[in-house]
């Protein structure tokens, strides 16, 4: 799910307390992630297996010493293919929310100080990608390119540059209007100043926050289209993929269709941890 | 709450009149760009899709495509696509033959009507569960339901709709797992999209009601002798349900892409399905229209939800 998009009147983004000492929700969502990362990365290094081997004789093999996580209705060892999909869905989720928030951060400024048609123009782009759900958008450029993995990537980022173009707008509105960066300006001081010491403190937690619900939206929405058979196709692992290809065996190998269930869990739930506060 | 802003009935029904025409321009383009690029002869393949694969031939090839119009220039082609686009004029779907607009008609229904026990049943379960724990902020609920919620929202739709299935069809065995026709086959689907759109609603009640029920006009009820029922009919409903009737408009976003995958996993026949198939099987006019229709269904909601704002908190209405 993709909800990144809030229609409507932009809500006026909570000023965000500065805290001295990081909260402990958002110390719980870094060690679940680290512990996903920890096991995507590792995993290839200590247990080299290729994900896409079949072995037809040892066809759902429950966890042992030979297979740690069991093999899968092919043969194929479930911990190379789990990690090699959580590899993908966190490059796919990080990438896109990377290259979403550089042009949504820059063009939220852009509007915000120069005002007038810019930010009209810029406003009426957000509501174009705006006026679909993302996920139809999304949907739909996987349509034009099917089995590329950009066009997932392309429509994610399409979708996510929007929530940080929001906020940053309405966070520099706010901000040019107040006494200390008019002070600046009246000081002579340039736009690069003015951003790195007025902007940039108070959006930088904000993209933190924007950023870990975007991966979230992302990696749910990459596995939501792997489940219904758009997204991202066999043999590679993919964690909606691998639920659908496990659903039919799920009575003699419940172990198998549960590791890609708890794997995107844990991976959402750290996101949302560490994104912090509730994005009510 | 803010300072009160005034918004006229015309200007959100004018932004949002706008933003149906963005959805009509956006599909519009994006289905144009699918036609032109789709790899391969589309002839063929659509020939393919109609006759079987065995009866395929250049002779059936190039009946379809003078019957589709598929050669023909670009600007041309564009214009003439948007006239048929804004004449909801789709054509007939290049799979089953039929009318779009007809098979549309019928899958609409369907769609509507999950969505519609969908969203009631997750203002059953949410908001009075939220309301109750925003009561007694700290307590046994309130922590009970914050576990809950956020557990919840780590699962995409389609993993709550499996391990639904797995539970409830397949290990009680009460329930159909997929399919349509009674009433049995739409607890599931409906009561997947519900516990998505509850738990957010849940939290939104339980933040409202904790807000609302430390202002100083509640405070004054209670002094005033009211009792706590009465307290939180005169006080407190109305002014919990204003946040949590915005943040619907909110999640229709999620209800839309709920429905999109959720129907696809139960099998219902409703647009969401189709248009899964439709992009599965390259059936551009299929897609073309139920995208649209799915598109208007959200900006139609979130209208609704604008207006139902309005008449919630009059304060915001012009006078």
């Amino acid at each position: 799910m993709i909800a990144s998009t809030i229609p409507g009147p932009a809500p006026s983004p909570a000023p965000v307390p500065m805290r001295t000492r990081i909260p402990r929700q958002r110390l719980i969502g870094v060690a679940i992630l680290s512990g996903v990362v920890a096991f995507a990365v590792l995993t290839p290094i200590l247990w080299p297996a290729d994900p896409a081997r079949q072995s037809l004789r040892h066809a759902l093999v429950a966890p042992g010493w030979s297979e740690p996580l069991g093999t899968d209705h092919l043969g194929r060892s479930m911990l190379a293919r789990l990690s090699a999909a959580l590899r993908l869905s966190l490059s796919l989720a990080l990438l896109s929310v990377a290259t979403a928030a550089v042009p949504g951060v820059v063009l939220g400024i852009l509007a915000a100080w120069k005002g007038g048609l810019v930010d009209r123009s810029l406003s009426l782009l957000g509501d174009v990608f705006m006026a679909l759900p993302g996920l139809l958008l999304v949907l739909m450029l996987a349509a034009i390119a099917p089995n590329a993995p950009w066009a997932l990537y392309v429509g994610i980022s399409l979708v996510l540059w929007i929530e940080y173009f929001r906020l940053t707008r309405a966070t520099t509105r706010t901000l040019i209007a107040s006494p200390a960066v008019q002070a600046s300006r009246l000081l002579g001081m340039g736009p690069a100043y003015i951003v790195r010491r007025h902007l940039w403190p108070e959006i930088a937690p904000m993209i933190l926050t924007v950023g870990a619900f975007g991966a979230a939206g992302a990696i749910m929405a990459i596995a939501a289209l792997g489940f219904v058979s758009v997204g991202v196709r066999p043999p590679t692992p993919e964690l909606g993929l691998m639920m659908v290809e496990l659903l039919p065996y799920y009575e003699e190998a419940p172990f198998a269709i549960l590791q890609p269930i708890v794997a995107i869990f844990l991976l959402v739930l750290g996101l949302n941890l560490v994104a912090g506060r509730d994005r009510i | 709450m803010g300072p009160v802003s005034r918004i006229p009935v015309s200007r959100i029904l004018g932004y949002r009149l706008f933003q149906a025409l963005l959805v009509a321009v956006t599909v519009g383009l994006l289905t144009f760009v699918m036609v032109r690029s789709l790899p391969g002869d589309m002839a063929y393949r659509i020939a393919a899709g109609r006759y079987g694969y065995d009866m395929v031939s250049s002779d059936a090839a190039n009946a379809v495509r003078a019957e589709l119009g598929l050669g023909g220039g670009g600007a041309a082609a564009l214009a003439l696509w948007f006239l048929d686009l804004f004449r909801l004029d789709f054509g007939e779907s290049v799979i089953s033959g039929r009318p779009v607009l007809e098979e549309i008609r019928h899958q609409l229904g369907h769609t509507v009507g999950l969505s519609v026990a969908a969203i009631l049943l997750s203002v059953l379960l949410g908001p009075p569960l939220g309301i109750a724990a925003g009561l007694r902020p700290g307590g046994a609920l309130d922590r009970g339901l914050l576990v809950a919620a956020s557990m919840l929202r780590a699962l995409p739709h389609f993993v709550v709709g499996l391990i639904l299935i797995m539970l409830v069809s397949a290990g009680l065995g009460i329930l159909p797992a997929a399919g349509h026709g009674g009433t049995e086959n739409l607890v599931l689907p409906a009561l997947t999209l519900a516990l998505g759109l509850g738990a957010v609603s849940a939290r939104v009640a339980r933040d409202a009601m904790v807000q609302v029920a430390a202002s100083p006009y509640y405070a004054f009820g209670r002094v005033k002798g009211l009792s706590e029922a009465r307290v939180f009919l005169r006080h407190g409903l109305r002014n919990v349900s204003v946040p949590v009737v915005t943040y619907l408009g909110v999640q229709f976003v999620g209800l839309i892409e709920g429905v999109v995958v959720v129907e696809s996993l139960f099998a219902w026949p409703g647009i969401g399905h189709a248009l899964v198939h439709a992009i599965f099987s390259r059936d551009v006019p299929v897609i073309q229209g139920t995208a649209l229709v799915m598109g208007m269904m959200f900006v139609l909601l979130n209208a609704a939800v604008d207006l139902a704002c309005l008449w919630l908190d009059p304060r915001k209405q012009a006078s």
